[in-house]
């Protein structure tokens, strides 16, 4: 079989990737012991080429196409998706992977090869999992992903909290992946394929012939079974957003991991469970994801509560929290559920504000726990007292939480604001007022405890007044990169926007209809 | 030939062994066994469906190689459940160095 070109420039961020990854292993072994932070630099510097090549793809080869029909759109098999989705994904898991190992570069235990490497194999099970339009694939981007991610979470040996965090973070991840994956061989079975878009064909039209009613059965036998399987899989994919209640795990993982590796799997990570979340369930593998008929299944009143009770529950949690990593890993809880909003509406509106809003969360999130990174260089912890006087230790580093945190907190002019005005926007239009209504309350609450930390950094006094926070050049790439788009986001982000708006219509085009 | 249900009851079984030494288990190692018997239910699972349903009623709305993809999607669960158990055991030893103890609930530096 002929197999076209485009199919391998589909692939070429990922095979950029893995070259990248052999590169930086060959140069690690030329550089002496105590400049293996070059090997940082360089992935950061390979990441942003590997962005410029995605980009450059899609300007000038038209790849991935956005008008390509599904039957075409599918490629390797069936295996990746072909369309805009995975551009979208792309961009926010390259930027993120560069800006990490920016803000990563000013902690001297982290610059190792392994790191980096394990930072590039995660991006590239990342975008696989983007990509993907069949359930293998899905299966090993997702563990490709996880298992790098579970060995950074407990990259710090010599420290305790670290090597429990990496710990906790296996044991949960590996029994929810474990559920998700017994739900999705139940799905197979009944529905005798692997395709999410031939299942969703065939879950939406009862008639189509597959093997399950060819050997006499009906669909109606399995409506049960069905339901558990929809259950089990809302559970894993729970677990990689973490949403409540299955969020345990990222309060732990998120205090205890590498600061920078943190800022890495709270954005990234985060953004892969949503596309994996977001493909399935709108290639209607659920169930149809129409307004018309899927907002009486018992499914989609499960999906609501849970976006529900991950954002009350993630605000109300992080308000006791007096370690500012554990705060944001609440907040990030919380980040989650307004992000579901726009997955659970049924609109186009929706699913592209839920693109966007993570788009704008990496950025925020990755110049909040930068700062984080270079604060406890120096003071050794990560608790809310080292931020105290922040504004006259380091007004710049203060300036860039500030940002970081109101954009968190939905403050114009920052990125933040819009991306939940989109989110909010979009739920009211679909007629969902209520689920706004109950964003915009929560919206609130979560003002109080980022306000808190910006009242610390800039009216409390500390000790630790006189100690100066070296700022290395690369951080302040890093720092000011994230918090430049944060600040353009929020002013301008029209063609953002209508970017992961023109993405979203992937979602909306189903096989066969 | 033996129903289709009678593994799917086995299977079932197995995943809630599994499920059960998750939840009832204080070892670390012996939680990754939980893990791995609910992976081996997932592979009874998927063999048995792709053997008794799709080899059987081969769907005619479908790709010729689809037909393969239960016994693959099972090797390759396998092969990741492999590698798995590989780095959590190593995360398991990286706990037992610092604290010479793999006993979950003694791992408690992290809470609220």
């Amino acid at each position: 079989m002929e197999i076209p070109s485009s199919w391998y420039l589909f692939l070429l961020p990922e095979i950029s990737l893995t070259i990248l990854l052999f590169a930086i292993q060959v140069y690690s072994r030329m550089l002496p012991n105590d400049r293996q932070r070059n090997v940082g630099l360089m992935t950061a510097w390979g990441a942003f080429i590997i962005l410029m090549i995605t980009l450059g793809l899609w300007w000038y080869a038209d790849i991935p196409n956005a008008n390509a029909p599904l039957e075409e759109s599918l490629i390797w098999g069936g295996m990746l998706r072909n369309d805009m989705i995975t551009l979208v994904f792309r961009v926010i898991f390259l930027t993120a992977l560069m800006t990490t190992c920016l803000v990563s570069l000013d902690t001297p235990w982290l610059q190792k090869i392994e790191y980096f490497a394990l930072l590039i194999t995660a991006t590239m099970g990342f975008s696989l999992m983007a990509a993907s339009s069949d359930l293998i694939m899905l299966y090993i981007g997702l563990e490709m992903a996880s298992i790098s991610s579970y060995i950074l979470a407990g990259f710090y040996k010599a420290d305790d909290r670290s090597a429990e965090a990496g710990m906790k973070y296996f044991v949960y991840g590996a029994f929810a992946t474990a559920v998700m994956l017994f739900g999705m061989s139940y799905i197979y079975g009944i529905f005798g394929s692997t395709n999410i878009y031939i299942l969703g064909l065939i879950v939406q039209n009862p008639t189509l012939q597959s093997s399950m009613t060819a050997a006499g059965f009906s669909f109606q036998d399995f409506t049960a079974v069905n339901l558990v399987a929809v259950v089990m899989i809302v559970v894993g994919f729970g677990f990689k957003i973490s949403a409540v209640p299955f969020h345990w795990w990222a309060p732990d993982t998120y205090e205890g991991a590498p600061t920078a590796f943190t800022a890495f799997v709270s954005t990234a990570s985060k953004a892969a469970g949503f596309a994996i979340f977001l493909r399935v369930f709108t290639a209607g593998v659920f169930g149809a994801p129409t307004s018309v008929t899927a907002n009486q299944e018992p499914w989609w009143a499960l999906l609501v509560v849970i976006c529900i009770i991950t954002m009350t529950l993630g605000n109300l949690s992080a308000i006791f929290q007096k370690n500012i990593k554990r705060m944001l890993a609440y907040s990030s809880v919380a980040q989650a559920g307004y992000a579901l909003i726009g997955l659970i509406i049924f609109t186009q509106a929706g699913y592209g504000a839920s693109m966007f809003y993570l788009l704008m969360y990496a950025f925020t999130n990755i110049a909040a726990f930068g700062v984080i990174i270079i604060v406890s260089n120096v003071s050794q912890s990560d608790q809310m007292e080292d931020l105290y006087g922040l504004n006259r230790r380091s007004p710049y580093l203060a300036l860039v939480m500030m940002v970081a945190l109101l954009s968190l907190g939905g403050i114009p002019p920052t990125a933040g604001f819009l991306g939940k005005f989109f989110l909010f926007k979009a739920a009211v239009d679909a007629g969902y007022w209520w689920l706004a209504l109950i964003g915009i309350l929560n919206a609130f609450v979560a003002l109080y405890y980022y306000l808190t930390v910006i009242k610390y950094m800039y009216l409390y006094r500390s000790d630790a007044e006189a100690i100066e926070i070296p700022v290395s050049r690369a951080a302040i790439m890093g720092l000011g990169i994230t918090t430049l788009v944060v600040i353009i986001l929020g002013v301008y982000a029209g063609p953002a926007y209508e970017w992961t708006l023109q993405a979203a219509a992937s979602f909306m085009t189903l096989a066969g209809g | 030939m033996i129903p289709l249900s009678w593994y799917l009851i086995v299977a079932a079984l197995l995943f809630c062994i599994g499920g059960y030494g998750v939840f009832a288990r204080r070892n670390a190692v012996a939680i990754l066994m939980g893990v791995e018997l609910m992976l081996n239910a997932v592979n009874i699972n998927l063999v048995a469906f792709w053997r008794y349903s799709v080899l059987l009623n081969p769907n005619p709305n479908m790709p010729f190689f689809t037909i393969t993809s239960g016994w693959a999607w099972a090797i390759f669960v396998l092969t990741v459940a492999a590698a798995e158990a590989a780095v959590g055991l190593a995360l398991i030893i990286s706990v037992y160095r610092r604290r010479d103890s793999v006993i979950a609930e003694e791992l408690d530096l992290l809470k609220n």
